[in-house]
């Protein structure tokens, strides 16, 4: 409950300091003034450019290892199993699993930016 | 009136304090970087220049926000209410010492919505339709989702001492010594991945002004680029608040001293933010990215295996809560 009033507050208030923003300022907007800041010039093309791949690897790379983290959140209360030996070993497992996956990505040169 | 109390007055009490020590956190910075280079910084606006930030905020909100012909304006204007919100929230299950709602995940909780930072960066610079805002938020989330691995995993040792992910019990673990001194290594390594996760320098690659101009928020003015500031700031005391409640908690000492206490160890991790970006020079983008996937990710993946291993080969593991 406190924290669907925290939310409902917050989103208030900072909906509140928006509209405050767009309701009290004088505005006299121009062609110019609307259009996307590229240091003076007229926007040449689009601005939905292609981008560079490595950062859609990034992405890619940082998804497979919070999933696996995302498998290890739930060690703390594991470890109290009554045969903590279970827990020990699946973890085990499953850090190697990330570290081959980086020690992989290490020398395919994922890890490498722009040489 | 219990109600009242309860659901309008307590989260106003903790939102509002937030804001303000926000709005002077900005004005602590521009003195501390003034002093660190031999000027004075505002001092003219109030008694040692104490009204700055009112007159920063004034002075934000009656300018004229601007929003381009071109961006995609529901998202434009969504995203830095959607930034400030987020930040804000994340505030929640802070003990400070009696958090606002006490919840058993409050850790994760927190993390999460520090997670959720991301999509306010990436579709604010998307919803732009400019190039520099573009591949300012690029780089802003690729920094931010890499340092982000090692934040998880480094809250993941730290856990093992712990024994849940509620924020209440960080501080009955710290009663006899501050986990600093156990967990030293991770706390290094926390300290910078915060600073990289706040986009600060000498990680803030994202608003480079010699290319960039000024990130993800070029085409934001007035209004929503104060909130996206607030968001920003919001950020790095919760960051830095987290930080004291994870490695530098003390607990045996009176309720009443301990928000007087936690106040001033947030104070000095923050100075600590802003010495960092009077004294270090910007990082470049490839050794920024080595520095997390090549050093911290398999420094903090052993640390892991050894925190984890060393209380259930000693037969410490923290108790079941």
């Amino acid at each position: 409950m406190k924290i669907l009033m925290m939310f409902l507050l917050t989103t208030m208030i900072t909906t509140l300091l928006m509209t405050i923003s767009f309701w009290l300022p004088q505005t006299s907007p121009n062609a110019e003034k609307m259009s996307p800041f590229e240091c003076g010039f007229d926007p040449l093309g689009s601005a939905r450019l292609p981008f560079s791949l490595r950062f859609f690897l990034v992405a890619i790379l940082f998804l497979l290892f919070d999933l696996e983290i995302a498998l290890l959140l739930p060690t703390p209360w594991a470890i109290n199993n009554l045969n903590p030996e279970t827990t020990l070993l699946l973890t085990y497992l499953i850090i190697s699993i990330l570290t081959l996956g980086l020690i992989y990505e290490w020398y395919q040169g994922g890890l490498e930016w722009a040489e | 009136m219990q109600n009242l109390l309860n659901y309008i007055i307590n989260p106003l009490m903790l939102i509002i304090p937030i804001l303000v020590a926000v709005a002077f956190l900005t004005l602590l910075e521009r003195k501390l970087l003034g002093y660190m280079q031999q000027r004075k910084g505002p001092n003219l606006t109030g008694p040692m220049g104490l009204l700055q930030p009112i007159a920063d905020g004034v002075k934000l909100f009656i300018k004229e926000p601007i929003r381009p012909t071109s961006s995609s304006t529901t998202l434009f204007i969504i995203m830095p209410t959607m930034a400030l919100m987020l930040a804000l929230m994340a505030w929640t299950p802070m003990p400070m010492p009696t958090p606002m709602s006490d919840m058993n995940i409050g850790l994760l909780f927190i993390l999460t919505l520090s997670s959720l930072t991301v999509y306010s960066i990436l579709w604010s610079g998307w919803a732009s339709n400019s190039k520099y805002a573009l591949l300012g938020a690029l780089r802003a989330v690729a920094q931010t989702i890499s340092y982000e691995v090692t934040l998880t995993l480094i809250l993941l040792s730290t856990i093992m001492l712990v024994g849940n992910f509620s924020l209440s019990t960080l501080i009955t673990t710290q009663e006899p010594i501050w986990l600093a001194a156990p967990t030293w290594p991770l706390m290094m390594m926390w300290y910078i991945s915060t600073l990289a996760e706040t986009n600060r320098a000498p990680f803030d690659l994202t608003e480079g002004e010699s290319e960039l101009v000024s990130g993800f928020n070029v085409e934001y003015a007035a209004g929503p680029f104060a909130l996206f500031f607030l968001a920003e700031y919001t950020n790095i005391l919760m960051m830095n608040t987290l930080s004291c409640m994870l490695f530098f908690n003390s607990s045996n000492t009176q309720k009443e001293i301990y928000p007087m206490l936690l106040m001033t160890k947030i104070c000095l991790l923050t100075i600590g933010f802003l010495w960092v970006r009077a004294s270090y020079p910007r990082f470049r983008y490839d050794q920024l990215m080595h520095l997390t996937w090549k050093n911290f990710l398999p420094l903090t993946l052993a640390l892991l295996l050894w925190y984890i291993s060393i209380t259930v080969s000693t037969a410490s593991t923290p108790p079941l809560l």
